[in-house]
C-alpha cells in the first residue's frame, strides 16, 4: 500500500483492569472501505471511537493524512461519525440538521443551503428538508444522519453498526447505498458491524476482530476462504470441523474417519502422528460421488432442512456432524433421514486451522 | 361499574371534596364583603392597593432571576452528571434533596450570620446585595423541582450520543449546551421555572427575615388585619400557581417529539 490515509499503530486502551483493545495496527489506503468485524466486546467500536477521538488511548498513535491526531479532540478532526442510533437533533429539521456541521464552521447561509440541498440530492430524499427527524422512518433517519456526516466534507467517515437498528430489507438496501455514495466521493470509511454478511458485501477489505486484536486482515475473498485462524474460520461464515491425524508428514496424508486425504502445502510443520483441526465450508462439499472432487467420505444423512432455494443437509461421519448446502432442484426430492450418503469434496479446499 | 373502579371513585370523590370544600369556602366568603350580595369588592381592593401592584411586581422579578439562576446552575450541572459523571448521581439527588429537609428559617439565618455587614461576603450590607441573597436563597430552595424536572427532561434524549454526533460535526460545549441540549429539554427547564416561580411568589419566611417587600409578607400582613382581602388574596395566589401548572401542561405538548424508534 502507498502511504496510508489513516494509520492506526499500536494502540491500546484499558477500562480500569480490563484491556479492550490490545496493540492494534491497521492501515487504511485512501478511498478504501474497510469493515471492522467481530462479535459484542471485541473492542471494535472502542477502536473506531478512538479514531473519532471520544476516547483516548493508553498507547499508540491514530494517524490521519500524515498528521498525529492522537491528541486533537472530536471536534478538531474534522471527521464524518453516523451513530447506530441515528443521533439526529429532535429540535432541528432535516436541513438543520444536515446543515449543523457546515453552520457550527461558520459556513455562509447561500453555502449551506446549497450544500444541504446536494446531500438530499444524494441520499435521493429532496422533498423531506423541513421535516422533524420523529416524521421519519429509520431508514430515512439514518440517510440523513449520513447527510449530516458528509455535509461539511470530512477526510475520514466512520459507521458504528449504522444498519443494526433497522429491518433485513431496509438493511441490505442501505448498505449498497451507503457503498454506492462512498465509492462515488472516494471518501476513505471505516465501517463497524458484527454482520458477516455485511462486512463481506461491501467492503474493499475486512479487519476480524477479537479479544481487542484484529485476527485477520484481508479482502473479504480472503477472509472467508483462506481464514487464517481458528476464530476467523468459526466466526466467517458456516464451518465443518472434522478431527485428522498426519499419516505422513512428507506425502502430506491425513486421515479423517478412516479415509486418507492429502492436503498439498497445508500441514504447516506436523509430524506423523499428530492431530490436526480440518475445516469445510458448506459450499465446499457436495452430496454423492463428483469426478472433479479428489477426496470422499461415508456417513448416513441425520437432518434435512428445507430452506427454499437451497437444501441443508447435515451428514453423519463417524463422531462428526458434515452440513453441506445443496440446490433445489424442483424435479428431484430431498434426500431422506437415515439414507445412506458419500460426501465428496476438493481436498484444496479443507482449511487447516491454527 | 366492577367495585373496585367505583371505589377508586369513592376516593377520588372524598380527596377532591377535602382538597375543594375550603377553597369553595374560603371563595364564597371572598365575594361577600357587600353586606347582603356577592361583589368582587375584596378583589378590587386587593388589586387596587399599591402594596400588592409593588410586592406583587417585586416577587415576579426576583422570581425571574431565580429561575435564571436555577437554569444556569441546574442545566449544565445535570447535563455533566448524566454525560460524564453518572456515578455521583445519586450524591447530587440528595443535596438537591436537602432544602425540602432543612426548614428555610434554617437557611435564612445561617445566611443572616453568614453574610452580615462584617463578614468577607456582605451581601446584607445593602438593599441590592439583599436582593441577590434572596435570588440565592429561592434558587436553593427550588434546587429539588429545578434539579427533578431538568433531570427528568434530560433522561427522554440520548445524552451522550447527541454530545457526540454535535461534537464530531465540530461544536464546542458551549453550542452543544445552548443549540441542542437546552432546546430538547427546553419544556422540562419551562416546568421547573414555573414550580419556581410558584415557590417564590409565595415565599414568607426567607422574605420577611431579610426585610424584603416580597409578596409573601404582603400576603401575611394583610391577613393578619383584614377580614375578607386575604381570602380573596388567597384565590389569586391559587390562580396564579394554577396558571403556572396551566402552562406547563399546554407548554410540554410542543416538547420536540424523541425521534429514536424502530424503523
Amino acid at each position: 500500500m502507498a502511504e496510508p490515509f489513516l494509520s492506526i499503530q499500536h494502540v491500546q486502551k484499558s477500562f480500569g483492569a480490563t484491556t479492550v483493545v490490545a496493540d492494534f495496527n491497521l492501515d487504511v489506503g485512501a478511498g478504501e472501505f474497510v469493515s471492522f468485524l467481530g462479535p459484542s466486546g471485541c473492542g471494535k467500536t472502542t477502536v473506531l471511537r478512538m479514531v473519532a477521538g471520544f476516547e483516548e488511548p493508553n498507547l499508540g498513535q491514530i494517524v490521519v493524512a500524515g498528521k498525529d491526531v492522537t491528541q486533537l479532540k472530536p471536534n478538531q478532526r474534522n471527521i464524518g461519525m453516523v451513530f447506530q442510533a441515528y443521533a439526529l437533533f429532535p429540535n432541528l429539521t432535516v436541513a438543520q440538521n444536515i446543515g449543523f456541521g457546515l453552520k457550527v464552521a461558520g459556513a455562509a447561509r447561500a453555502e449551506i443551503d446549497k450544500r444541504v440541498a446536494e446531500m438530499l440530492d444524494l441520499i435521493k430524499l429532496p422533498h423531506l428538508d423541513g421535516r422533524y427527524p420523529y416524521q421519519l422512518s429509520g431508514g430515512q433517519q439514518q440517510r440523513i444522519a449520513l447527510a449530516r456526516a458528509l455535509a461539511p466534507k470530512p477526510r475520514l467517515l466512520l459507521l458504528d453498526e449504522p444498519l443494526s437498528a433497522l429491518d433485513a430489507k431496509v438493511r441490505v438496501s442501505l448498505r449498497e447505498e451507503i457503498r454506492s455514495i462512498q465509492k462515488s466521493l472516494g471518501i476513505t470509511t471505516i465501517f463497524v458491524t458484527h454482520d458477516q454478511e455485511e462486512a463481506l458485501s461491501i467492503s474493499d477489505r475486512v479487519a476480524v476482530m477479537y479479544g481487542g486484536k484484529a485476527e485477520q486482515v484481508g479482502t473479504p475473498f480472503e477472509i472467508y476462504n483462506r481464514p487464517q485462524t481458528k476464530f476467523v474460520a468459526n466466526f466467517v461464515g458456516t464451518l465443518n470441523v472434522l478431527e485428522g491425524t498426519v499419516i505422513d508428514a512428507a506425502s502430506e496424508k491425513v486421515r479423517v474417519n478412516g479415509e486418507e486425504v492429502t492436503l498439498k502445502g497445508k500441514l504447516n510443520g506436523s509430524k506423523a502422528g499428530d492431530t490436526l483441526s480440518l475445516a469445510l465450508r458448506p459450499e465446499a462439499i457436495s452430496l454423492g460421488r463428483q469426478a472433479d472432487r479428489d477426496a470422499r467420505l461415508s456417513g448416513e444423512i441425520s437432518e434435512v432442512h428445507f430452506l427454499g432455494s437451497v437444501i441443508r443437509v447435515r451428514v453423519g461421519i463417524g463422531g462428526n456432524v458434515i452440513s453441506l448446502d445443496t440446490f433445489n432442484n424442483p424435479a428431484t426430492p430431498p434426500p431422506a433421514v437415515g439414507q445412506k450418503a458419500e460426501i465428496s469434496f476438493s481436498s484444496d479446499d479443507m482449511l487447516v486451522l491454527i | 361499574m366492577k367495585s373496585g373502579k367505583f371505589w377508586a371513585w369513592v376516593v377520588f370523590g372524598l380527596g377532591a371534596a377535602y382538597f375543594f370544600i375550603p377553597l369553595i369556602g374560603t371563595l364564597e366568603f371572598s365575594l361577600r364583603m357587600r353586606r347582603g350580595v356577592y361583589s368582587l369588592d375584596a378583589y378590587r381592593v386587593v388589586l387596587g392597593d399599591d402594596r400588592f401592584q409593588a410586592t406583587f411586581s417585586y416577587s415576579v422579578v426576583v422570581a425571574i432571576f431565580t429561575i435564571l439562576l436555577g437554569v444556569l446552575i441546574v442545566v449544565p450541572t445535570a447535563y455533566w452528571i448524566r454525560l460524564r459523571m453518572p456515578h455521583l448521581r445519586p450524591t447530587v439527588e440528595f443535596i438537591t434533596l436537602l432544602p425540602l429537609v432543612i426548614p428555610a428559617i434554617v437557611i435564612v439565618f445561617g445566611y443572616i450570620r453568614m453574610y452580615g455587614s462584617d463578614s468577607p461576603l456582605p451581601f446584607l450590607a445593602s438593599a441590592r446585595g439583599t436582593d441577590a441573597l434572596l435570588v440565592i436563597g429561592y434558587a436553593t430552595l427550588a434546587l429539588p423541582y429545578m434539579y427533578r424536572a431538568v433531570d427528568t427532561g434530560l433522561r427522554t434524549i440520548d445524552v451522550a450520543t447527541l454530545t457526540e454526533a454535535a461534537q464530531i460535526l465540530g461544536a464546542g460545549w458551549t453550542t452543544i449546551i445552548t443549540r441542542i441540549i437546552l432546546p430538547n429539554v427546553l419544556i422540562a427547564v419551562l416546568s421547573g421555572a414555573f414550580l419556581t416561580f410558584a415557590i417564590v411568589i409565595g415565599e414568607f419566611t426567607i422574605a420577611s427575615l431579610l426585610n424584603r417587600p416580597a409578596f409573601g409578607p404582603y400576603l401575611q400582613n394583610v391577613g393578619a388585619n383584614r377580614a375578607y382581602e386575604p381570602s380573596a388574596l388567597a384565590i389569586i395566589a391559587f390562580a396564579i400557581t394554577w396558571g403556572c401548572m396551566s402552562l406547563i401542561q399546554v407548554l410540554s405538548r410542543f416538547a420536540p417529539k424523541s425521534a429514536n424508534r424502530p424503523n
